[in-house]
């Protein structure tokens, strides 16, 4: 049995079409219930949905055996897993964004509001640059606005809420999409039913052109 | 006597290694709970993590609660010409939790082999990494890999460093995808750009991965390099363990200590790696000396996820006695039932965490 931790949302839809066509079907997890874990003994395969942010958590300590996430969570909190697949949906960029007018000359501490405190971090400290970082959990397009901030650093998707708020991006950090990952100790058990998911799966793939 | 079925996992492990250990010549070395910080600061790289538990001494000198144990040993043997030390060790570390970013202590249990190493050295420490790794469960599996190949390959197609350290995570990560744009972003060529890539599908058995490496290792140091793993490769096949051990490239140490073999061993049924070892000459040489050494660690506090027998009880039975009951009485039926290998538990009244299979009144029930 392989489980797989699903992200709940739009993007875990898109996913478990993924799997669906990839021949990993579960037609349970249509049901509209309230049930989190759904089960294809015929094909060995147990689907659960959890938080987004939390499908690396599940896979790296081994509660799953695989899972999708976005490079985000991947960049941000680095697990120890396999990255077996770019499955090339939920794209986005990593990006700084701030109010039109802002202008960074360098000569003091910038201000960087972020969800992202270590990819924020790494990123301005391969750029030398001294920075104030201001954890936020939600509503990060705020911060330049009322002045907590000078830039944010965020998930751009269209850039609609951006351009909402008068603000631009200034700079792409690094282009995310979904990834499959697996835990490092059940590859090494379930090798073979793994790889033979990853290469349904990579079928499924579309590509940019 | 000691009844093994109170022993935990670990506690049943320690014993086993104690003697395995002992039977290969390993003499048990102990150290101290703290070192002197210095040691640790001048090869941080070299630790798990970077973080350190430091208090000063009274008389000034900043002391740390040992993070690692191979410095230790390594400051405490003297080259000899065609001589090894061979100690091993059941140590607590103090180390930051990567998964949690908390100080942690972490039973280990391993052993080093330091000084004229030859391949003889090398095969007995994979091998008896295996023989740990079978005496806590049969279902493992041992990934060996050679960083040696690893850095021809890598100096073959760049002298960039910033390359090569992402190159590296890569590998270790199974990713693909990221280390064909990483090459696209560096300039490498397609011929090397297909090596590096075969290197992240590089796991299996020794007999599908070697003729692949072949097809890799062209230049002579990488050549070189392949012999030494390929020797290794048909020591261990006339092994009972052939089919444990496996070629894995994810399996990855820092390049700046170690250099040619490493390891690491998984047990079904725990998330993460239980074992991890390899030859650290370049350890030993940043340390002024000229052995080679060879080495590895089992984490035994990672032995507690193994599925074990639930107990559905703590005690069999729970003796019940009162203010009136003959005291002598009640030694002597906690005596029977003991005699008969029972867990017994006086008290006067019912607790009501404990959880007991039967209950024995020695006194008006209900009292």
């Amino acid at each position: 049995m392989i489980n797989v931790a699903l992200p709940k949302g739009r993007l875990g839809e898109k996913v478990y079409a993924m799997f669906e066509n990839a021949g990993y079907e579960c037609p349970a997890i249509k049901e509209n219930t309230r049930k989190l874990i759904f089960e294809n003994k015929e094909k060995g395969i147990r689907y659960f949905w959890v938080k987004p942010s939390d499908v690396s958590i599940y896979v790296e300590r081994g509660a799953a055996d695989i899972g999708v996430c976005g490079k985000d969570i991947l960049l941000e909190y680095s697990p120890d897993v396999y990255e077996l697949l770019d499955l090339n949906m939920g794209k986005c960029r990593m990006a700084v964004a701030g109010k039109k007018d802002f202008y960074d000359d360098g000569s003091r501490t910038l201000k960087v509001a972020t969800k992202f405190v270590n990819i924020a971090k790494k990123h301005y400290a391969s750029k030398c640059r001294d920075i104030d970082i201001i954890k936020l959990n939600g509503s990060i397009e705020i911060a330049p606005i009322l002045g907590l901030s000078d830039v944010i650093v965020d998930i751009v998707e269209t850039g609609t809420t951006l351009k909402e708020n008068d603000l631009v991006v200034t700079e792409t950090i690094v282009p995310i999409s979904a990834r499959l990952i697996s835990n490092k100790s059940s590859f090494k058990f379930k090798t073979e039913e793994i790889e033979k998911i990853v290469k349904c799966m990579r079928d499924q793939v579309k590509t940019d052109d | 006597m000691i009844d093994t079925k109170l022993l935990k996992n670990e506690e049943k492990a320690i014993f086993a290694l104690r003697a395995l250990y002992n039977s290969y010549g390993y003499l048990p070395f102990k150290m101290s709970k703290f070192e002197e910080y210095d040691i640790y600061v001048r090869n941080k790289d070299f630790l798990v993590s970077d973080s350190v538990i430091t208090f000063n001494d009274t008389n000034g000198k900043l002391l740390a609660l040992k993070p690692d144990v191979t410095l230790s040993i390594i400051k405490n043997t003297t080259d000899e010409a065609g001589c090894k030390h061979k100690v091993y060790y059941n140590e607590n570390v103090y180390r930051v939790s990567q998964r949690t970013n908390q100080f942690k202590e972490i039973m280990q249990a391993g052993l080093e082999c330091i000084g004229d190493i030859d391949m003889y050295d090398i095969f007995e420490s994979v091998y008896l990494a295996a023989k740990s790794l079978d005496t806590v469960s049969p279902d493992f599996v041992l990934d060996i890999s050679h960083m040696g190949i690893i850095s021809a390959v890598l100096d073959g197609a760049s002298d960039n460093r910033e390359f090569k350290k992402e190159a590296v995570k890569l590998i270790a990560q199974r990713n693909i995808h990221e280390t064909v744009s990483l090459c696209k972003e560096y300039g490498i060529d397609e011929s090397n750009t297909n090596k590096l890539c075969a290197f992240v599908n590089m796991y299996g058995s020794f007999d599908d991965v070697l003729p692949k490496l072949e097809e890799i290792c062209t230049d002579e140091r990488a050549i070189k390099e392949l012999s030494d793993l390929k020797l290794l490769c048909s020591l261990i096949d006339k092994t009972e363990y052939k089919n444990n051990i496996r070629i894995d490239f994810s399996v990855m140490n820092d390049m700046n200590y170690y250099n040619g073999i490493v390891f690491k061993g998984f047990l079904n049924g725990i998330s993460e790696g239980v074992l991890s070892g390899g030859r650290y000459d370049k350890l030993v040489q940043r340390m002024g000396r000229k052995s080679g050494a060879i080495g590895f660690a089992l984490y035994l506090d990672l032995l507690e996820e193994l599925d074990t027998e639930k107990k559905l009880y703590d005690v069999d039975v729970l003796v019940i006695y009162d203010n009136d009951t003959d005291i002598s009485s009640v030694n002597d039926k906690v005596k029977e039932l003991t005699d008969k290998g029972l867990y017994v538990s006086v008290q006067k009244s019912i607790p009501k965490k404990l959880r007991y299979k039967e209950i024995l009144y020695l006194c008006k029930e209900g009292n």
